[in-house]
């Protein structure tokens, strides 16, 4: 067990976890924030997907020994009152069926959208693949990242 | 806590306000447009809300709140279905609250999701619920106002009496409306003056869904909670024989390591209690992580099962089952069911001599059609939290039909169904899967045994090898033509491990003279379960596919054929007992012939491929086109025609067939689990393929048949034609048929 002072959402966060505990669990567990998703443990699904330093990173295999002074942003911590541009988009094209992955989805878009303001077609579908929608509402995912584009 | 007034037979402990992980359990319409003053969460909600009928609340200061009855598992009817209730109570739908009800089946019917039954079987009690609730207020206000019931009108939550100028909200006779008693048989809205109904209205979860509320089970934390995970065998046919937890107890944050049993011997399985592994290996802990990571440190002998003895008393009459035991593979699979092709096999139908005419044919057209095992890959892994103590069971998790598991859990639990509460939570997904509670029960078993409250956690690895998957399958389609290429006679023989597909009084049943529908099925030690359209979504595959071929052999285009032979089922039916209306099938044929421009020289550049079919009650049909892409084949567009008759919510309905559309072509090109040795191969997504966001179709164009016909189901019903209509498209791209599922390995082949 070690202690790790962590950078979460603009505030500072201390726990006491072993130092090969996935951010994902340390999130989940022992910070009792919920929004990031267990799905596959492997990084192959998205459904943890958190912000490190603004870049999207899957918690899932990051072990929170490697944080250090990086500053995680999680869905939680992505707006205030659900009014990002990106979750605004997902109400507005009423993305959701089961939910349970757009946490992962919205932030892997938002990171996107930071670094890139109007992504093509191509540049979406790149950036969105590792994330899995197993109830198919890719489409809805992608017209609304193109509006959220347009409002910023 | 909620008070609700007047008292009710309600369970004692039965709370309906608490939801998993402190989570808000109501819901708002409207998103953005309407807060009741000051209420921004449960905390500052009235404490006293009249009931009125099961399913709506009103407090006096007129806050209305209704109560989805229904498991929610992505289909939305936590939208949808109150959304009925509150067309007929006449209040508008941006001022109401939702949430979800408890499990109490005596107040709130059936509360299964499955078979795309919730809107069917919902439809007229939420109507009933809503118009009776609507009397009673009316009643209460005429009543105060020494009117005529008759004089008395209702608009937007509004009592109004026009005679005397007399007006006031539901909340103000909302108190003397609880204490009457329900009317029956009060008259329905008309359906041509719907307002809320055919409306597109948000999901009323869609802020939370957003923004990452704990909504799911998976996301449960209480204190004192103790994490558990199963150690279930590395294959099917094996069984727990001794296990070694000395290391796994040294490690960090580990509490216990235990075995016990799900089912005692010669229990007596209900129609929806699963046995894959019946020996549990239980760890227990303080976290997710710690236990599985101790869970790797345990050294168990495992051995193999011999034939056992299952015990079946639901669905159908009490019946011994022989699970074989031994080690099985895909491919000893497939080598036995070609050799079951062979073999005389059970009659399903048959109309006619189809002997004497296959034997008279001029040309006879046989196709054989095999898809493989299919993994549901839920989004939330299993998982349900228990806290069960001698007295009593509090269960919380993602459930399709607690009705259909609180029986066995009273069984085994030995407690009474009253001292047993099961809360719905928002599934992330179900597919089918979570129509069985075997992890429910597990999760209570290990509670009681650890006594302690405890979360159940499959990782992604569990989840995937657990079982209960959709059956492997295979069918083998014949068609007889004369001379002058007329079809006389059609035979379909399927199997499946352990159980077929056929659906024999299903088209083309009826519309051809000679028909004969023969099927088989092989058992074996590898459970199976409901998935999407469980069936219907290999049936529709292999036939839809087998009479595109049929068609071009005919000469006949693949819509006119089927519209054909609709034409016949319709005007002289062959046999009884004919499931689909020929009428409507047809309709989304033409509907969807209509919408794609099936014939129009300006699609030329897509290779297009049709199919329909009937399931659930609901018709479906596509148009799927392809283009190449990267030198491969993708599914650019479909087109999309459906009759459901009344559609809800028309936005989130197109939501709906969408997903359908993108799953089935996800399954048809990637999907499949396969054996080797009793092991599943693909333990996990970077295995088992799912289809991605750069391999979903750029558009997908529904439309619904519009009609008044009573509502039927939309979950399943467009799943299962997008597996042939991709076929059929595929082989006008690449010139080849695809006959075995998942695509992708025909395709990959090197010819």
């Amino acid at each position: 067990m070690a202690t790790y002072t962590l950078k979460i959402n603009g505030s500072t966060k201390k726990v006491d976890v072993d130092p090969a505990t996935p951010v994902l669990w340390v999130l989940r567990e022992h910070l009792n924030m919920q929004g990031t998703k267990y799905g596959c443990g492997v990084a192959m699904c998205g459904a943890c997907t958190i912000h490190l330093n603004g870049t999207a990173v899957r918690s899932c295999q990051l072990p929170v020994s490697a944080i250090g002074n990086s500053e995680i942003t999680t869905i939680e911590g992505l707006s205030k009152n659900g009014d990002h541009p990106v979750q605004k988009a997902w109400l507005e094209h009423d993305v959701a069926q089961c939910g349970y992955c757009q946490t992962g989805q919205i932030m892997t878009a938002a990171a996107l959208l930071k670094t890139n303001p109007n992504p093509t077609d191509v540049q979406i579908e790149a950036a969105m693949s590792g994330n899995i929608c197993r109830c198919g509402t890719y489409l809805r995912i992608k017209d609304a990242i193109k509006s959220a584009a347009k409002q910023k | 806590m909620e008070k609700n007034m007047p008292s009710h037979s309600r369970r004692s402990f039965l709370k309906s306000s608490i939801l998993a992980g402190g989570g808000l359990m109501i819901s708002f319409s409207s998103l953005a447009k309407f807060r009741p003053k000051g209420l921004m969460n449960e905390a500052n909600l009235p404490e006293q809300w009249y009931e009125i009928t099961g399913y709506i609340k009103i407090t006096p200061d007129n806050i209305i709140k209704i109560l989805n009855p229904n498991p929610e598992f992505g289909q939305n009817v936590m939208t949808s279905l109150p959304m009925i209730v509150a067309e007929e109570l006449d209040v508008d739908w941006d001022k109401i609250l939702v949430e979800m009800g408890p499990h109490d089946n005596s107040k709130l019917g059936p509360q299964f999701t499955g078979g795309s039954n919730s809107i069917r079987m919902y439809w007229r009690p939420l109507r009933e619920a809503g118009a009776a609730a609507r009397q009673m207020l009316r009643e209460s206000a005429a009543q105060t106002w020494g009117v005529p019931v008759e004089e008395v009108t209702t608009k937007s939550g509004m009592l109004y009496h026009e005679k005397s100028g007399k007006s006031g909200k539901y909340g103000e006779f909302a108190s003397k409306a609880a204490s009457l008693p329900i009317p029956k048989g009060v008259k329905l809205k008309d359906v041509k003056s719907f307002k809320v109904i055919r409306s597109s209205q948000k999901n009323v979860e869609g802020l939370k869904i957003v923004t990452g509320k704990p909504l799911f089970a998976l996301d449960h934390m209480q204190e004192g909670m103790l994490i558990a995970m199963i150690q279930h065998p590395p294959a099917f046919g094996m069984k727990l024989k001794s296990f070694d937890a000395a290391e796994t107890l040294k490690m960090p944050g580990i509490k216990d390591v235990f075995s016990l049993k799900l089912y005692e011997d010669g229990f007596e399985q209900g129609g929806f209690d699963t046995r894959t592994f019946n020996d549990l290996l239980v760890v227990t802990g303080n976290t997710t992580w710690e236990v599985m990571n101790a869970r790797k440190k345990l050294k168990v002998n495992w051995e193999p099962i011999s034939d056992t003895k299952d015990t079946m008393a639901g669905r159908g009459q009490k019946r011994e089952v022989i699970v074989p035991g031994g080690l099985e593979s895909t491919s000893t699979h497939l080598a036995k069911m070609a050799e079951y092709a062979k073999k005389p096999a059970q009659q399903l139908r048959k109309d006619g001599d189809p002997e004497t005419a296959f034997k008279n044919a001029a040309k006879i057209l046989e196709r054989t059609y095999n898809a493989p095992f299919l993994a549901h890959n839920c989004m939330e892994p299993m998982n349900f939290f228990a806290d069960v103590t001698e007295e009593k069971a509090l269960l919380i998790g993602p459930l399709q039909a607690p009705g259909w598991i609180e029986p066995t859990l009273s069984k085994i639990l030995k407690l009474p169904a009253d001292k047993i509460e099961i809360q719905m939570t928002r599934m992330g997904g179900g597919f089918g899967l979570r129509a069985y509670g075997h992890y429910l029960v597990e999760a209570a078993i290990i509670s009681k045994k650890a006594k302690a409250p405890v979360k159940l956690v499959y990782s992604r690895e569990d989840d995937m090898t657990y079982g209960i998957y959709r059956p492997m399958y295979t069918a083998t389609y014949r068609a007889a033509l004369d001379a002058n290429k007329n079809l006389i006679a059609f035979h379909v023989k399927g199997g499946g491990i352990p159980e077929h597909a056929i659906h024999a009084n299903r088209f083309p049943a009826g519309a051809i003279d000679n028909y004969l529908a023969e099927s088989w099925e092989i058992p074996s030690n590898i459970t199976i379960g409901a998935f999407r359209a469980p069936r219907s979504n290999f049936n529709a595959a292999a036939e839809q596919s087998f009479l595109d071929e049929l068609a071009e052999l005919m000469g006949k285009d693949p819509i006119e054929f089927r519209l054909e032979l609709l034409k016949r089922a319709k005007e002289n039916p062959v046999g009884k007992n004919n499931e689909y209306d020929a009428d409507r099938y047809a309709g989304v044929l033409k509907l969807v012939k209509e919408k794609s421009g099936w014939n129009n020289a300006e699609h030329k550049k897509y290779s297009r491929g049709v199919a329909a079919y009937f399931c659930h009650n609901s018709y479906a049909a596509h148009v799927v086109d392809i283009v190449k892409k990267d030198g491969q084949p993708y599914v650019e567009r479909v087109f999309s025609a459906v009759d459901c008759g009344v559609v809800i919510n028309p936005d989130a309905a197109i939501n709906m067939v969408q997903g359908a559309v993108v799953d089935g072509i996800g399954n048809a090109f990637y999907g499949g689990l396969t054996f080797k040795d009793g092991v599943p191969e693909q333990n996990n997504f970077n295995r088992y393929r799912m289809i991605r966001l750069r391999e979903a179709p750029k558009k997908i164009d529904v439309n619904f048949v519009q009609n008044d016909i009573d509502p039927t189901g939309l979950g399943e019903p467009p799943f299962p034609p997008v597996f042939a209509a991709v076929a059929n498209a595929l082989y006008k791209n690449t010139g080849k048929r695809f006959y075995n599922q998942p695509f992708i390995n025909d395709l990959t082949k090197k010819s």
